[in-house]
């Protein structure tokens, strides 16, 4: 068994739900990450979400593209985020890291290469925003060789004939999109989202995440009653573009909005 | 050498496969919000691309509103300069709104009102896709919003303030290197966000399937009137066909059905800006690496690391860091042949077919006049070429004065 199954099982077995925490690797220094991580996982974090930093992040909002740009100021690559990933495994070994990024650099490092160099770093999962199972055939081949979980997406507009797919195509978990849009956009419809949950877990086995539009202990407390995990991306990372000039201001901002996001979780199981 | 990569009862035009490959390259590479509106898009085509009603109110607008048919123009003088085969231009820069780019939107006009979809949006680089997208979002009464780089925004004003007059909301992209490609993503994130009223009319033959099929199949319209214009005006087929490549949607629309004509050359030329050898250019398929972007697998401009490169033309229809995966496929198999031409030859080209022919040409096309030039001289001279005059050159005015020191404020 995986260490993102094994955790997701733990925390099933604590009665909680897992919370999962998006942050861009290198954002907005990559001297800062490993340090971030840790203390995300000092606050409860049961996995943590490492964004690849891309040119083009189509799918991301405003506050993530400036986090995608703000690392690649510092030459964040996918080798760098590998050498991120293993030093954040020196110090722990427990929590799963899930890369989440665009095709493109996984291509040119060569689905092999990035496979083999991603277990020996540590790396858990993989979600490739712009790759549908479809696509996905020879990565899917070279991840399940080193045992890493392939994630994939479902959408507020996909089919019960698409969602059979992306459950089959999944790992570890399946990553309920709950916005049409980008990330950190708009606002949730709770109910909804909950209908829409409740009926995609009918369908597969995997614990279901939702993520997009989860911004504090409010919004992800309904959330988790009926998903199995929560993820924060953009309230984080909105934090990241506005402490980018102090790491220990950022570093307590963080740890506060993590904290809220927590206890909501852990008091709405209670 | 192109037929050993096909199978047995496989042509050249029956492409892309079911799943939207041309060999390796095409596909769908988007996030999965898209999918089912690509599925939509698909199903909605396929049902309409042979509906009698649609191929009759298409062509009746193509005729009446675009003024097609576009002349096929025997360029004498500009034959006689260059001392070889005849070039033949096909007047593209004709058309209303003085470029090929309104084929492909009076098409996807009709498949968004065929959808019942309210608002198209569109991405442009120099103004062109933009403009026609406007344009026929008024003839239709759809709301339009265009996307645009704010680097393209300083490039292209008049393009932009037309699109405004036609009623169009232009928004100005400042996201990464402000270009086309940065445009291309802020419409896939406006897409992402309103794909229940909105349909995306991509400008070129890229994009996730079935984009450059349908680009592919409503530009065809250029090339199918060529062949029968040249056959008529001088008959047989000609020599060579050549096009700009930006997109290549020009391209594929005048190679498409010569695709089976094996004694036809065809021939795309890039922009290769201040020369390959400097990396500053926009050319993939000369100095490219293949990798996915903006929905596709096709050749990239990209470096080690797969991140992408900003793009160098002087053209800013051509300042586009990828390529139609049809392309792709054509040059992989030697089924077209893609060279480059640098920004001086091109606005070289310009400045000819004013003093020669009296036809003001868009920059991107002057880099397909560029190299028809120097390629009518290595042919003999009952030789012809044709050469796809994709737009017109009003709007690089600006652009041209700025480089003569010339103020026209």
């Amino acid at each position: 068994m995986g260490r993102l199954t094994s955790t997701i099982d733990a925390v099933r077995a604590r009665g909680q739900k897992a919370l999962v925490a998006y942050i861009v690797a290198g954002d907005p220094h990559p001297d800062q990450t490993v340090d971030l991580m840790h203390a995300l996982v000092a606050e409860g974090v049961d996995i943590i979400e490492l964004g690849v930093p891309f040119t083009d992040p189509e799918a991301e909002g405003p506050v993530i593209q400036l986090a995608h740009e703000r690392a690649l100021v510092h030459q964040v690559t996918l080798a760098k985020v590998l050498e991120l990933v293993a030093a954040f495994r020196l110090e722990d070994a427990n929590t799963p890291v899930v890369l989440m990024g665009y095709l493109n650099p996984i291509e040119a490092m060569g689905y092999e290469a990035f496979a083999q160099q991603a277990k020996l770093s540590g790396v858990d999962g993989l979600i490739t925003v712009n790759l549908p199972p479809e696509e996905a055939g020879p990565l899917a081949v070279a991840l399940q060789d080193k045992a890493i979980d392939p994630i994939y997406l479902l959408a507020p507009t996909t089919t019960d004939a698409r969602a059979g797919l992306v459950c089959r195509a999944s790992r570890g978990f399946v990553y309920y999109v709950s916005l049409k849009g980008t990330t950190g956009s708009g606002s949730l419809d709770v109910t909804a989202v909950c209908e829409r949950v409740a009926h995609l877990k009918a369908q597969t086995p995997l614990p279901l995440f939702v993520g997009f539009g989860i911004k504090d202990g409010a919004t992800a407390a309904p959330i988790a009653e009926v998903a199995d995990g929560v993820v924060v991306g953009s309230a984080i990372v909105t934090l990241m573009g506005e402490f980018e000039a102090s790491p220990q201001a950022l570093k307590s901002a963080v740890i506060e909005l993590v904290r809220d996001i927590r206890t909501a979780l852990n008091a709405s199981n209670a | 050498m192109v037929s050993k990569q096909l199978g047995k009862n496989e042509m050249l035009t029956s492409f892309p496969d079911q799943s939207g490959h041309f060999g390796p390259y095409g596909g769908r590479f988007v996030s999965e919000t898209l999918m089912a509106a690509l599925d939509e898009l698909t199903l909605a085509y396929d049902s309409l691309k042979t509906d009698p009603e649609f191929l009759a109110e298409l062509g009746s607008d193509l005729e009446h509103y675009v003024g097609r048919a576009s002349p096929l123009y025997l360029a004498e003088r500009l034959t006689q300069q260059a001392g070889g085969a005849k070039i033949w231009l096909k007047r593209e820069d004709l058309n209303h709104t003085g470029a090929h780019k309104i084929n492909n939107c009076i098409g996807q006009a009709l498949l968004a009102r065929h959808m019942g979809k309210p608002r198209i949006i569109a991405e442009t680089g120099a103004g062109q896709h933009g403009v026609a997208s406007a344009t026929v979002a008024a003839r239709f009464g759809l709301k339009c919003t265009v996307y645009m780089g704010s680097e393209d925004i300083q490039r292209q004003s008049l393009n932009v303030y037309r699109m405004k007059l036609l009623g169009a909301e232009v928004v100005p992209v400042t996201s990464g290197s402000r270009t086309l490609k940065d445009a291309l993503n802020e419409a896939m994130r406006d897409w992402v966000t309103n794909v229940d009223d909105t349909h995306y009319i991509i400008g070129t033959v890229a994009g996730p399937h079935p984009y450059p099929m349908i680009v592919r199949d409503l530009q065809s319209v250029i090339g199918r009137e060529a062949r029968a214009q040249f056959a008529r005006q001088h008959g047989g087929l000609p020599d060579a066909v050549m096009a700009c490549v930006g997109g290549g949607s020009n391209a594929m629309g005048i190679f498409y059905p010569f695709l089976e004509d094996e004694t036809v050359r065809l021939i795309g030329v890039e922009a290769a800006g201040d020369g390959i050898m400097t990396g500053r250019h926009a050319a993939p398929l000369t100095d490219g690496i293949v990798g996915v972007l903006h929905g596709n697998r096709t050749y990239l401009m990209q470096d080690q690391a797969g991140l992408i490169s900003e793009t160098h033309s002087v053209s800013a229809g051509l300042d586009y860091p990828g390529v139609g995966p049809e392309h792709a496929w054509l040059k992989d198999i030697e089924r077209a042949e893609y060279v480059a031409v640098t920004d001086e030859a091109a606005l070289g080209a310009f400045r000819q077919l004013n003093l020669l022919e009296g036809i003001l040409p868009a920059l991107e096309s002057s880099h397909a006049l560029a190299h028809a030039v120097d390629f009518a001289a290595t042919l003999k001279k009952d030789q012809n070429i044709i050469v796809n005059l994709s737009g017109r050159g009003d709007k690089d005015i600006p652009t041209m004065a700025k480089i003569d020191g010339i103020s026209i404020g």
